[in-house]
């Protein structure tokens, strides 16, 4: 049973960001996210200085700025989002290297990719300086509703349980001669996809289980 | 005979789908001994372990535990008295840190403070866990995760310690290691286990249940060395050993 260490979003340091207590560093995300949010999308200048202070902020945490690079890819779905706009909205049309298209949807799809990419470098921020415990903890500061953190909690413990199942099917796949190179191959993966389901399902029941026989009542101790 | 720790009598049940796991089974545990509990897939081992802290409700007869029959209105009480370590370590640690998953148990008891940290770090020390204490449990090996299910049940201080497959997916160092805590632990143990020789080393006693009644019941040597009860129960003996010339443990 290869478990690694730390998370995989975790980067382990001792930077003030570091240690700084988690809940303020939560309030401070949400905070900075609302500003972003709210800035008129014309408001390029207000963009720079976000961007320049989130720069400060990961350079205190001495994270490489690599390492939340490679980890931006999860927007890329929005960044196809954000590059279709100006092709698919309507309204005025203006001209950018040669190809005519719709003025609005270019500011649109800009303002998105600028907002987007700012909220989720400081969000990888937050999740490369905080462990996952912590973070639980200072939602529970936050007084966020405790079956949420629960879930949250139950999330993260079995995240590496879940993803191991994972690929232990896939190399039993594998190991079979299967490769999903073609669409024929796909109702395999929702079989297996079907089967991990299930078999989480069972395991949170054997865990309600193993939770009744050391006394549990519904509410966590606590 | 003083009370027993485990007062199995005439236990009977199906589950809702009408399939009938127990038929009337009848089981003493006394206090002290170490009792293994052998059987073929299917005999209703795991259904008869799920009685014995209440998660299944007899369907006739009836548990009870050091005098105290198990039924709703003690329920907080027997899951305190009875311990059952899960075969899955990842089923039963479910918090986030060692410390966390081993509370569990006495804080839901209303254990708080400086009497839960005593019964944490004692449980932990029984299994020779307590430097991972902090650590989250999915990061502690296999044979690791086994040794703290182990110490989540007796945080509870409890009166019987029923084990699923102690020894299963261990490797034989960890598996020895098992073996030698709970040798060191001054409990009453119930071991399911498809592992005879283990049940040799450990449990003088053995209780054969097949087909949903007991069998057998006896010196673990006499049962393992019967060959026609162990044949017919499709029990048998792992090649090359054999009980007969396993030496004794010093």
């Amino acid at each position: 049973m290869g478990a690694g260490h730390g998370h995989k979003l975790h980067f382990h340091g001792h930077s003030a960001l570091h240690r700084a207590p988690a809940h303020l560093k939560v309030l401070a995300l949400l905070g900075f996210m609302v500003v972003v949010v709210a800035t008129p999308r014309d408001a390029y200048l207000a963009f720079a200085a976000y961007a320049v202070l989130l720069a400060v902020v990961i350079g205190a945490s001495r994270v490489p700025p690599a390492y939340l690079l490679k980890r931006t890819v999860v927007e890329l779905p929005f960044v196809v989002f954000a590059v279709l706009l100006p092709f698919v909205a309507t309204g005025p049309q203006t001209e950018v290297l040669g190809v005519s298209v719709s003025q609005h949807g270019l500011e649109a799809g800009v303002a998105l990719l600028i907002k987007g990419t700012l909220g989720v470098l400081a969000s990888l921020t937050l999740a490369a300086t905080t462990e996952p415990q912590d973070l639980l903890l200072g939602l529970e500061r936050l007084r966020v509703p405790q079956q949420l953190v629960q879930i949250m909690a139950f999330m993260v413990r079995y995240l590496d349980v879940v993803t191991g199942e994972m690929q232990r099917m896939k190399v039993a796949r594998e190991s079979r001669g299967f490769s999903a190179r073609n669409p024929r191959h796909w109702p395999v993966l929702a079989r297996s996809a079907g089967a991990l389901f299930i078999r989480s399902y069972e395991r949170g029941e054997r865990v309600h289980l193993a939770m009744l026989s050391r006394g549990y009542t519904g509410r966590m101790p606590r | 005979m003083s009370t027993p720790v485990l007062d199995v009598r005439g236990l009977a049940y199906a589950y809702p789908d009408g399939h009938q796991a127990l038929f009337g089974v009848d089981l003493h545990v006394h206090r002290g001994e170490r009792v293994a509990l052998l059987g073929p897939n299917g005999a209703g081992k795991t259904t008869l372990v799920l009685h014995l802290n209440g998660i299944l409700a007899a369907g006739a007869g009836s548990v009870a535990v050091s005098g105290l029959p198990v039924e709703k209105a003690h329920l907080a009480e027997i899951r305190r008295r009875v311990g059952i370590v899960f075969q899955d370590p990842d089923d039963q640690l479910f918090m986030g840190t060692v410390r966390a998953d081993v509370a569990f148990g006495p804080a839901n008891l209303g254990i708080k403070g400086a009497e839960l940290d005593r019964r944490v770090m004692h449980a932990l020390e029984q299994v020779g866990m307590e430097e991972y204490v902090d650590r989250p449990p999915h990061h502690l090996s296999f044979g690791q995760r086994r040794r703290v299910a182990v110490a989540t049940v007796l945080a509870m201080e409890p009166e019987i310690l029923v084990l699923d497959e102690p020894s299963s997916n261990l490797d034989p160092a960890s598996r020895r290691e098992l073996a030698d805590i709970l040798r060191s632990l001054d409990v009453t143990v119930l071991m399911v286990t498809h592992d005879l020789p283990y049940a040799l080393e450990l449990c003088p006693r053995s209780v054969v249940l097949s087909g949903g009644t007991v069998v057998a019941d006896g010196a673990t040597y006499d049962v393992l060395t019967d060959e026609e009860l162990m044949r017919a129960h499709r029990l048998e003996l792992p090649f090359g050993f054999d009980p007969r010339t396993a030496l004794p443990r010093p």
